[in-house]
């Protein structure tokens, strides 16, 4: 398996130890964080649009140093869940907690402004864009009336470098970069900006592997300079290397909530595989009979293999 | 191209992740205003050819006025389609805003002024409601705005007719502070022979203006996000809603600047006046390479779509065709605009 050079779980042993090393790095606004509240917390948080419930009694919390991953399949509730934590919206009930006070964010700005930074999947980047513009869009450095043009373009292109992004040209169009990089870019954006939580929506969703791995090494870049992480993804082989907590979601409801101790890789890939769900079926195939009884056999040993043997995208070699 | 000169850092080589150089020609080419300026420079030479009173200067001072006319609108109307959305009521609003103070003014025997601050209020409240309602209801903006088109349309022409009996707008120029607005709005001077007028420097003083704010300041960063993806825009905190509303009520502004130009030069408005006149905006804009899309385009190359229209419009004249073959001319160019901008984007981005 190929492996970026840098191992994505380099950092790992070490997160939660090395706290002061770079706490509070990027934070301007010296909010105290010293009395350990979580910088994020939502409690018994829930989400209805009219009749439909999108999400109900989710707990979730990410303190600095900290992954927490959210894990769960195709509308199983993770969107919502970003855009409540966000700021795009309320959630109807329940409680959104950041650094230990209750908070209602009526926009994406307002949660910014509490260092609380997204990276969406699709819509991080202006395509059409240069990159320098968009690394600061929304943030633009400004000298009197006009934009501080030279400096925002050398800022870019050294937060980029410090990323171990090397481009040549931050005046060429975003959309030319490729999808981790400009995931990168986002990502080293949001922490450019002080934010104390980044929101990772699906970052390695539509990535091969070698690029998710370069994905995952920021995680625990940003994690190492002491942000809260929580990463949305549906792949349990790229959250467990990465994570300290993970949150299972289906169907709008938690169906597990994990310390990376009480749970293995393969607990967490059976879970997020709907496991129980797939036994199910195979013993409902079965009892149709003929050539359904077949299918049902191969599911059967499917589950037995789950978490085992799946061939995975991921790079991590041998976490454990 | 120039190699960067950063010795290689830590990091691995991911030269598969890189993207190649773009050579000067392909950048240049790839800028919004290249086609814009081509079809300007054939045009240019076409009816330096077939109409000799075309290569006079004098000439050329009309040909200016005549884009000066065009351009002061389709100014706004470039920045409006870079944020993403288009205004189909900017024709007919100039005569709405023109209508507006020389009725008041006349109906209430006020200063000239007085009628001008009130058309400029008018104006700006279109463009607002225009924005507003986009902004508030997601529809997309050529509806909400062709509604408004014919709504003012019908308002500038059964208004008219009501208060005055007439189709056209009485003559104000007996009206105080009269001559003081013409001097801000449609003077002109002779210099060396040659024709200015007030409007061509104003159009080229906004040009400059609406390039600085578009290129040079955080605004312009936002109207360029909020047209080429306006989920991104609003997620990192862009207000998109303000900005749009914002661009509207530009046009609603140099609708306003227009009209009032307009009723200065001539004292008196026709209130059927402006209606097709939104299209040639919005085909200066294309032409001078705004998507269609939005996220993509300059004031320069607006400018130089207009430029495009003066000069034929002119040259025309000055050929002594039929000024009927202006209609066709306009429809060719913009097809053949479009063609030369998507081959030219076309080629430059296979060349990256």
């Amino acid at each position: 398996m190929s492996t970026p050079q840098e191992s994505p779980q380099a950092g790992r042993h070490r997160a939660g130890q090395d706290a002061p090393a770079a706490a509070g790095n990027g934070n301007g606004n010296g909010r105290g964080n010293g009395g350990g509240a979580p910088l994020v917390k939502l409690i018994n948080a829930g989400k209805r649009y009219g009749a439909v419930i999108a999400l109900h009694d989710i707990n979730l919390e990410v303190g600095a140093h900290e992954v927490t991953c959210v894990l769960g399949d195709n509308g199983a509730g993770k969107s919502t869940l970003i855009k409540i934590i966000a700021g795009l919206h309320q959630p109807s009930s329940g409680v959104y907690e950041v650094e230990g006070t209750p908070v209602h964010f009526s926009s994406p700005r307002e949660a910014l402004e509490r260092g609380i930074a997204t990276v969406y999947q699709d819509l991080a980047v202006v395509a059409l864009m240069p990159v320098w513009r968009n690394f600061f869009l929304g943030n633009e450095v400004r000298k009197g009336f006009r934009m501080d043009i030279g400096a925002m373009k050398k800022m870019c292109k050294d937060e980029l470098l410090a990323m171990g992004i090397d481009l040549r040209d931050v005046d060429q169009p975003i959309g030319t970069l490729s999808g981790g990089e400009r995931q990168c870019v986002a990502i080293s954006r949001a922490v450019h900006f002080g934010a104390k939580v980044l929101i990772l929506d699906e970052p390695t969703a539509a990535l091969g592997v070698k690029q998710s791995g370069v994905v995952l090494k920021y995680i625990i870049q940003a994690r190492e300079r002491g942000l809260g992480v929580i990463f949305i993804t549906h792949n349990p082989h790229h959250a467990y290397p990465v994570g300290d907590r993970f949150l299972l979601l289906n169907r709008g409801a938690s169906i597990g909530n994990f310390e990376k101790s009480q749970i293995t890789r393969d607990e967490l890939t059976g879970l997020m595989a709907g496991g129980a769900e797939l036994e199910q079926l195979s013993h409902e195939l079965e009892s149709e009979g003929g050539s359904m009884a077949a299918a049902a056999h191969e599911l059967e040993a499917e589950v037995s293999d789950l978490g085992l043997s799946q061939p995975s995208a991921s790079t991590d070699p041998e976490a454990r | 191209m120039a190699q960067t000169t950063e010795a290689p850092v830590a990091p691995p080589p991911r030269a598969d992740e890189r993207v190649g150089r773009k050579s000067p020609l392909a950048r240049l080419l790839a800028r919004p205003e290249a086609g814009a300026i081509a079809g300007a420079i054939i045009i240019y030479i076409f009816f330096f050819i077939i109409a000799p009173p075309f290569r006079n200067a004098s000439s050329f001072s009309s040909v200016l006025y005549v884009t000066s006319t065009y351009g002061l609108m389709a100014t706004p109307v470039a920045l409006l389609m870079i944020g993403g959305e288009f205004d189909l009521s900017a024709g007919v609003a100039v005569t709405s805003s023109a209508l507006c103070a020389s009725l008041f003014s006349y109906e209430f025997t006020t200063n000239a002024w007085v009628g001008v601050l009130v058309a400029l209020v008018l104006s700006l409240a279109i463009g607002f409601i225009n924005g507003w309602i986009v902004v508030k209801t997601g529809i997309p903006s050529f509806l909400v705005t062709l509604g408004m088109f014919f709504m003012l349309q019908g308002i500038n022409i059964a208004l008219t007719q009501t208060i005055t009996n007439q189709v056209s707008s009485p003559d104000i120029s007996t009206l105080q502070g009269f001559n003081s607005a013409r001097q801000v709005f449609s003077a002109s001077w002779t210099v060396g022979g040659v024709n200015i007028r007030t409007s061509v420097i104003w159009w080229i003083v906004f040009v400059i203006i609406a390039t600085w704010i578009l290129l040079r300041t955080r605004i312009g960063n936002w109207i360029f996000s909020v047209g080429g993806n306006a989920q991104a825009a609003r997620a990192v905190g862009v207000p998109v809603g303000k900005v749009k509303i914002g661009l509207f009520m530009a046009v609603g502004f140099m609708a306003w600047f227009t009209g009032m130009h307009t009723l200065f030069l001539f004292n008196t408005i026709q209130s059927g006046q402006g209606i097709g006149n939104e299209f040639v905006y919005i085909i200066a804009a294309v032409v001078g390479g705004c998507l269609l899309t939005g996220g993509y385009g300059s004031a320069v190359g607006a400018a130089i779509g207009a430029l495009i229209f003066g000069m034929v419009n002119q040259g025309i004249v000055y050929a002594g065709w039929n000024p009927d073959w202006f209609q066709f001319f306009v429809g060719a160019l913009l097809l053949g605009a479009i063609l030369l901008n998507t081959y030219i984007r076309r080629r430059a981005e296979a060349s990256i």
